[in-house]
């Protein structure tokens, strides 16, 4: 009877386990299918519309062929350079705070309370906010508002994301700096920070990302331009802000460059962020954890 | 050259517990000091105290006297300077992840603000050297990074890290519990050699080990020092019973 | 209590130098009261014990080996174990003493009796008691006990030395009784060497108990090679 039993157990346990495979690797294709679905659409709807013309020229009048969106496309390369600027060192900042010298007190908790507000605050809101803190006052749109609106929404993703890996930093290792005689402010960024390093810039490119297709924001601060500009303290173009746009305009051909323009913004975000890889895996060593 | 420590009436808390209680002690320079006891003794927490590690958990509390040559730590200077002139070895070897081998050795002239090459590439060589593990990885110094090296290693890393910035005290907490018994012996033949240019304090479950490599053991239980005294002389004929029965296996 | 198994195995490890330690002493006894009473078939039990002596030993020894190699034993278990191997060959030669007596007993068997100015009773009960206390000092792991036992080895060795001075004379004197002098100073020195054997015992069980090496301080105080 026993060797039996045994048997039938084992077969189910057999059945049980390719079931569990096939349901994980379903799973996954679930999870990829739609990104690949809306890359090939994007593929599809916009390669045709990409030509040279499309990255050098700026935008022509309604009802003329052609044009193109360097403009926009410069002008998101500003808005997320000053976005970066503000956003990576007062998150970085923000994170060493909370994980190395804050640890526990009221204050870290209010900023930590404060970053995730912010997170939560939806994008047209935070458009709306830096219209009345920075346009009003400037009496004028601009590159610079735009810039400062991202920025602060990079904020809470790089402040989190840094304050997590640094508290995944083992502990063994700013024990072995600090009893080598290094003071604690030089062990936290030379050590525990570049330790941490990988997981930081992930953070930040995480944050890049997501702000680098944002448009409801740029609404009321960058406002958009159709020239070329780069003015900070005029309105500029922004890569997001023109697709939608051309959106919805009523014109075909607007439409068209609308498709290619999306392509390429997730083509360029894609290429940043391997750009960002690429360079900082240079400089890590042979088994380097 | 390494000096003698005296420690007088220390007490240390970690929070409410009273970790360490009234400890008197004078551990004596260029020699092995063993420390033994059942885990929670409190020995751990009495080498963190030379070195002014303990500190740097919030909760923790320190009274009493520890004195390092003529020096008082807890009086006359600030932890950081003390930590520079006692060396600290752990038990699990951690080197810094990120850096190479060089870099590891160099780490503590380096962030302390030494930059000039040949005095570096100089205090590595001899470092490593002197933990045994230059031929080991000469040729690697700046291409491998220091966790990329076997247990053993990079312990005798972790050591040359800690030489590299001359203290006169060394520290170890159970600096071979991790380590196979080969790299063991290579540990203890090393604090052999070191001991006559440091003065080495030695934390260890193993008794065999402090047999081994110490000339004074120093017993510790439930925060209390039982008993200090010759190492052949503890463990062939032991004056307090505690210890007798510590160290024949009676408990702990 | 950790280390049971161990602490089990020092225990079994005394019980057999217990063992061993009965079977000396019966073949002192036994070996005496041979002699007393002329009966030879005491003495084929004397021979007998040798043997399990002689096996006691070697297991014995093996045993506190394989202690000191698998058990790192420390103070006093190491001072114990180190104290048995020692007290094991003591014993040992306190059996070939008995044997060596019973030995000369059945030699005179064959020569004719005589009246000889020793008293080889009263030699023997004494190193039979000098043993006994060194046993006994062990198995209560009594110092003072064993000290006691070094005080009496003078006795044993004056009466040695006199049996010597009479014996010789008598050989000279009365060179006819010459083969059962010279038998009784056999069995006289065989009863001395087990005073020596009993003392040595005796310092054995002090180094355990109490870490003291109290051996040959007489000589070496002498020598004045200690204070």
């Amino acid at each position: 009877m026993k060797a039996e039993e045994h048997q039938l157990r084992a077969r189910f346990r057999t059945l049980t386990d390719y079931a569990a495979t096939y349901l994980a690797v379903l799973a996954t294709v679930i999870v990829v299918a739609p990104l690949v679905a809306i890359f090939a659409y994007l593929v599809f709807k916009g390669a045709s519309s990409l030509n040279l013309a499309f990255f050098t020229q700026i935008p022509k009048p309604p009802g003329e062929i052609g044009g193109g969106m360097s403009n926009a496309i410069f002008g998101s390369a500003i808005l997320l350079g000053l976005a970066s600027a503000i956003g990576v060192p007062v998150g970085i900042g923000g994170g060493i705070f909370l994980a190395e010298f804050g640890r526990g007190t009221k204050l870290a908790n209010a900023v930590r309370f404060t970053a995730d507000v912010l997170n939560g605050v939806p994008s047209i809101v935070m458009g709306i906010a830096i219209y009345s803190l920075v346009v009003v006052p400037q009496g004028h749109f601009s590159a610079l508002s735009g810039g400062v609106a991202l920025g602060i929404m990079m904020i809470p993703t790089v402040c989190r994301t840094t304050e997590e890996m640094l508290l995944m930093v083992p502990h063994a290792v700013r024990e072995a700096a600090l009893a080598l005689g290094v003071p604690n402010w030089r062990s936290v960024l030379s050590i525990t920070v570049k330790t941490a390093s990988p997981g930081i810039i992930t953070g930040c490119m995480l944050a890049f990302a997501r702000v680098a297709g944002e448009t409801a924001p740029l609404l009321f601060t960058a406002l958009g331009n159709q020239f070329w500009s780069a003015n900070l303290n005029q309105p500029i173009g922004a890569l997001p802000l023109q697709i939608y746009v051309y959106a919805i305009s009523p014109y075909d051909d607007w439409h068209r460059l609308a498709w290619a323009g999306a392509l390429v913004l997730i083509v360029l975000i894609v290429l940043a962020v391997s750009l960002v890889r690429y360079v900082t895996s240079r400089g890590v060593l042979k088994g380097a954890s | 050259m390494g000096v003698g420590i005296e420690v007088i009436d220390l007490n240390a808390w970690y929070g409410a517990n009273h970790t360490l209680q009234d400890i008197n002690l004078k551990i004596p320079a260029n020699q092995v000091t063993a420390l033994i006891g059942p885990s929670g003794c409190g020995k751990s927490t009495f080498v963190r105290c030379i070195n002014r590690m303990h500190e740097t958990n919030p909760i923790a509390r320190v009274t009493g006297t520890v004195r390092i040559g003529d020096l008082d730590i807890y009086e006359d200077a600030k932890p950081v300077e003390i930590r520079r002139r006692v060396g600290m070895v752990f038990q699990r070897p951690n080197p810094f992840p990120t850096m190479s081998i060089y870099d590891n050795v160099a780490a503590g002239l380096k962030l302390n603000g030494y930059s000039n090459r040949r005095v570096l590439d100089s205090v590595v060589e001899r470092s490593l050297q002197n933990s045994a593990l230059w031929d080991e990885v000469k040729d690697d110094l700046k291409k491998k990074s220091g966790a990329s090296l076997s247990g053993g290693q990079q312990q005798r890393l972790c050591i040359a890290r800690a030489l590299a910035v001359d203290p006169e005290v060394l520290l170890m907490d159970e600096p071979a519990s991790a380590l196979d018994p080969v790299s063991t012996s290579k540990i203890e033949d090393l604090i052999f050699q070191l001991k006559s240019q440091y003065t080495i304090v030695i934390v260890t479950h193993n008794m065999q080990q402090a047999a081994r490599v110490a000339e004074k053991t120093g017993f510790f239980l439930n925060g209390r020092m039982v008993e200090f005294d010759s190492t052949d002389k503890i463990f062939t004929n032991p004056s307090d019973k505690r210890t007798e029965d510590y160290i024949t296996g009676r408990f702990g | 209590m950790t280390r049971i198994r161990f602490h089990q195995s020092l225990d079994d490890l005394k019980e057999r130098l217990l063992v061993m330690a009965g079977l000396a002493e019966q073949g002192i006894q036994r070996a005496t009261e041979a002699y007393r009473v002329h009966d030879l078939s005491i003495c084929d039990l004397v021979s007998r014990s040798e043997i399990a002596i002689n096996r006691l030993e070697r297991e014995i020894d093996q045993a506190a080996l394989d202690l000191l190699a698998m058990e790192q034993p420390m103070a006093g278990d190491l001072r114990f174990i180190l104290s048995v191997i020692k007290i094991n060959t003591d014993l040992e030669l306190v059996g070939d003493a008995a044997d060596a007596i019973s030995e000369r007993v059945r030699g005179m068997d064959q020569m004719a009796a005589a009246e000889l100015p020793v008293d080889i009773p009263r030699m023997a009960s004494m190193a039979a008691e000098m043993v006994r206390k060194s046993l006994q000092s062990f198995i209560d792991a009594d110092a003072e006990l064993a000290r006691s036992v070094l005080t009496m080895d003078d006795a044993v060795d004056d009466m040695n030395r006199a049996a010597y001075k009479a014996l010789t004379r008598v050989m000279e004197e009365q060179s006819h009784l010459a083969p059962q002098a010279l038998n009784a100073l056999m069995i006289a020195h065989a009863l001395e060497r087990v005073g020596d054997h009993a003392t040595n015992i005796a310092e054995d069980v002090i180094f355990w108990v109490q870490a003291a090496d109290v051996r040959h301080m007489k000589s070496l105080k002498k020598a004045g090679l200690l204070p």
